[in-house]
């Protein structure tokens, strides 16, 4: 383990600030509970009440209570503290919050999807420096991946195929899988070949590529015409066990999506490389809304189930919850658990050589590529690894919301996660997670609420919050890059390259000024080797 | 073969030699950039390549190491081919280079930046990594050991864990040099690796050149512009003018070579270039 690493620390000379800490978690959990129990609002004084039930106050004690978990990661306080503060407030408060308003868990739900992608985004541009604005195309992937088969869509596939194909089936299952086979082999030899390529082993590679490509398709046709037998059985999708499975194939089509998109635009880089990821990502967007036999175009796909785990179920009832609020409450555990999983992903990548080798592509492609990194490779496994995140979390999605359009995946979406990214701050784990809550939070509880509370003032409409929702959250964006360019919560790497002559301590160290001037034209005359070097007391903690 | 041995040879054996290139050229365009340059660098030597500036020299590195792809030409390292390669199969091949303008990873510390230097020597892969098997556990001990040995060697260890951009620019080329060793290379490539040092400094770096051949086994060959560190340190030295070459041999001989003189005095209008002169001399007379 090297020592700098991308992280965290509480500042070195904070006070401990356990007691701090549990009582304001008390507070606000108090406070949320009351506000969102109106069994308990009732009992209230009806002033109080109302104040309470005010839109814009609720989500104010909503951003308050999740404060809290951001006060127990930051501050410095006792283990324990910060444990039993994040884990009743994720595990008991936030839940029992979301019984009688599932839209607190809604929330929930939400942040720990935009966490997912901004975590996804950060490796590709935060680590591996590859400006992708296409993003949301991998989200949609998984999206449809479930959406299509855990609804009644794969029914009404099958049935298409059904009424419309010759009885061909098996021909062109055997007839893909040939062709899949003769491709992958030849591309293999071609690969095998050593030395430089030829434009004929080129063009052949091409070729070949191309009828894999065909291959691949003639063989799901082939398979979904041979299923087609089973239309009837699936009007309603899948068995939603199944779910769990489509968690795994959504991670790989997300994957192998990465890859068919990286394999082609990987070799440019910056604007370029933005522009066409841009245009691939609206490809797949146009192309869910054109391949209306498999994604139902524009009106999109619905109802969409999800999984159901009995003893869970009952839990979620015995704890109050109405049977059609289970599968919310079951998708907010399972979305805790894929976080904690991507985040433990992102931190052993991002401590590993691979991590090591995007943040060299990141910094100076050539050099890195001199010192034996695979520029292709490794730019394609970080895009693989940003859109299987995007991937699984589109699974959640589509079971959450119970309804996928081209809409929910348009570019828009796609700069919102870069926001997020870029807000909390880049290649750093943390910063994303609270660029995305952040952003969440503004988008879809603190904005909306400010225009509910101001509705009934009557504001004339250019004064009106409500209708100013976007310039707020503009605002809000164009503050925070000029305050805090670094991001939210920066990594340790952001914050040393941008704040490194600000020592806290105000005296500079001749070192200081040497580094700064230090070009190599006048390199040789400013520099005098017997300058001690500030290598050692800065370990203490000088820019940390 | 020692090094002395070396030295003592004028021409060694061709069993010995570990880089050989014949007929390589570089076309851009309407200009060639390297004209058919044969060089045969034999194993455990320090040689260098000289020439006036926009001789060729660069390109002629860029095309060994795989940046640029040859017009035509053969590179073949103990015996086998280059070409095609991209740089970084070179480099797992066993040619590490620094760079002229210097490529340092800026927000890595200089222990980051050898490690990554690593790369192509570590088993681990995306697995290893992910669910942290023994074999990453020992990937990285052995990166962070390698790049701890090579900051050693060149004298940076006290900036172990200081950003690579804050060190002094002659310890920049010396982190360079870290990195390029700790690929385990057969031959290391240095462009112009004295630039912008001052005489200690570029003493300390003459020091370092000569161990990195002797205590490391590693084959050296340099492009420099200081006359006198290429004169005492090179065992052969091949000069390059517009893209050709036009001489090569024993650092004596090539001194009073009339084409070489020639090289870099009937362009000798601008200042900076007298200097270089004087210098050759200079070199000539120490």
């Amino acid at each position: 383990m090297t020592a700098i690493r991308p992280g965290s620390q509480p500042p070195v000379a904070a006070p401990d600030r356990s007691v701090a800490l549990i009582v304001l978690a008390v507070i606000s959990s108090a406070l949320l509970l009351i506000s969102q129990e109106s069994s308990w609002l009732a009992r209230l004084p009806s002033a109080l009440a109302n104040f309470l039930k005010n839109p814009l106050v609720a989500s104010l004690v909503l951003t308050f209570f999740l404060a809290n978990l951001l006060f127990a990661y930051r501050w410095k306080a006792s283990l324990w503290a910060k444990l039993l503060v994040g884990g009743l407030s994720l595990f008991l408060i936030l839940p029992w919050a979301g019984r009688d308003n599932t839209s607190v868990l809604d929330l929930a739900i939400q942040i720990g999807i935009f966490a997912a992608l901004s975590l996804g985004l950060n490796i590709v541009v935060g680590l591996a420096g590859l400006l992708d604005l296409g993003y949301i195309a991998f989200f949609a992937v998984g999206a449809y991946t479930w959406g299509i088969f855990g609804s009644g869509q794969i029914g009404k596939v099958l049935t298409y195929f059904k009424d419309n194909s010759a009885n061909n089936g098996p021909v062109v299952a055997v007839g893909g899988l040939v062709l899949l086979i003769v491709t992958a082999l030849s591309l293999r030899a071609i690969n095998r070949v050593g030395g430089k390529r030829t434009p004929v082993a080129s063009w052949a590679f091409l070729l070949a590529a191309l009828g894999l490509v065909i291959g691949v398709t003639l063989l799901v046709r082939g398979l979904v015409m041979l299923a087609a037998a089973n239309a009837a059985g699936l009007t309603s999708g899948v068995n939603p066990n199944f779910f769990w499975l489509f968690l795994i194939l959504a991670i790989a089509a997300a994957a192998s999506v990465g890859v068919l998109i990286g394999l082609p635009v990987l070799k440019l880089k910056g604007d370029y490389l933005a522009i066409i990821t841009l245009g691939l990502g609206e490809v797949i967007r146009v192309l869910a809304n054109n391949l209306s036999t498999y994604t139902n175009g524009s009106q999109g796909i619905t109802p969409i189930g999800s999984a159901s785990v009995p003893w869970f179920n009952s839990l979620a009832g015995a704890i109050g919850f109405t049977p059609d609020q289970y599968s919310l409450f079951f998708l907010y555990f399972v979305v805790l658990i894929i976080i904690a999983v991507i985040i433990l992903a992102n931190m052993r990548l991002d401590r590993s050589k691979i991590g090591r080798a995007w943040i060299a592509i990141r910094e100076d492609e050539i050099a890195a590529q001199a010192m034996g990194v695979p520029l292709v490779q490794t730019k394609l496994i970080a895009f693989a690894t940003g859109a299987s995140f995007a991937g699984i979390m589109g699974v959640i999605f589509a079971a959450k919301q119970g309804f996928i359009s081209p809409e929910s995946f348009i570019l828009n979406q796609s700069i919102s996660v870069l926001s997020m990214v870029v807000l909390g701050g880049l290649g750093s784990i943390p910063g994303v997670i609270l660029g995305a809550a952040v952003v969440t939070i503004l988008n879809i509880s603190l904005l909306p609420s400010l225009g509910e509370a101001t509705a009934s003032l009557n504001l004339p409409p250019q004064v009106n919050p409500a209708q100013l929702q976007r310039l707020v959250f503009g605002g809000i964006l164009v503050a925070m890059m000029l305050f805090r360019p670094e991001g939210l919560l920066p990594s340790v790497r952001q914050r040393r390259m941008m704040h490194e002559d600000d020592d806290p301590s105000g005296n500079m160290t001749p070192q200081d000024s040497l580094a700064g001037e230090l070009k190599p034209e006048n390199a040789a005359e400013v520099y005098s080797p017997g300058v001690a070097t500030r290598a050692d007391n800065e370990r203490g903690g000088g820019t940390q | 073969m020692t090094a002395i041995s070396n030295r003592a040879s004028a021409r060694p054996a061709p069993s010995s030699t570990i880089l050989s290139i014949k007929g390589l050229t570089k076309i851009f365009g309407g200009l060639t950039a390297v004209n058919s340059v044969d060089l045969e660098i034999p194993r455990q030597s320090i040689v260098s390549v000289i020439g006036p500036n926009g001789a060729g020299k660069t390109t002629f590195f860029n095309m060994i190491t795989g940046i640029y792809e040859p017009s035509s030409g053969s590179v073949d390292l103990d015996g086998v081919s280059l070409l095609g390669l991209r740089p970084d199969q070179v480099t797992s091949a066993g040619i590490a280079r620094t760079f002229q303008n210097i490529r340092l990873f800026a927000s890595m510390d200089s222990q980051e930046n050898v490690m990554v230097g690593r790369h192509s020597r570590l088993k681990a892969g995306y697995i290893d990594s992910l669910l942290r098997t023994k074999r990453f556990h020992e990937s990285e001990k052995e990166a962070e050991d390698v790049a701890n040995l090579m900051l050693e060697f060149v004298g940076l260890s006290r900036f172990r864990h200081e950003l690579a951009t804050n060190l002094p620019y002659g310890d920049q080329r010396k982190l360079e040099i870290a990195r390029a060793l700790a690929t385990s290379p057969k031959l290391v490539l240095l462009d112009e690796p004295a630039a912008g040092m001052n005489p200690r400094e570029t003493e300390e770096l003459k020091s370092l050149i000569r161990r990195i051949r002797d205590d490391l086994g590693v084959t050296v060959c340099l492009i420099e512009h200081d006359m006198r560190l290429v004169m005492t340190l090179s065992e052969y030295i091949t000069v390059l003018d517009y893209g050709s070459k036009i001489a090569e041999g024993l650092p004596h001989e090539v001194r009073n070579n009339p084409k070489v003189m020639e090289a870099y005095l009937g362009r000798g209008a601008a200042a900076g270039e007298y200097g270089k002169e004087e210098q050759l001399k200079g070199g000539a007379n120490a």
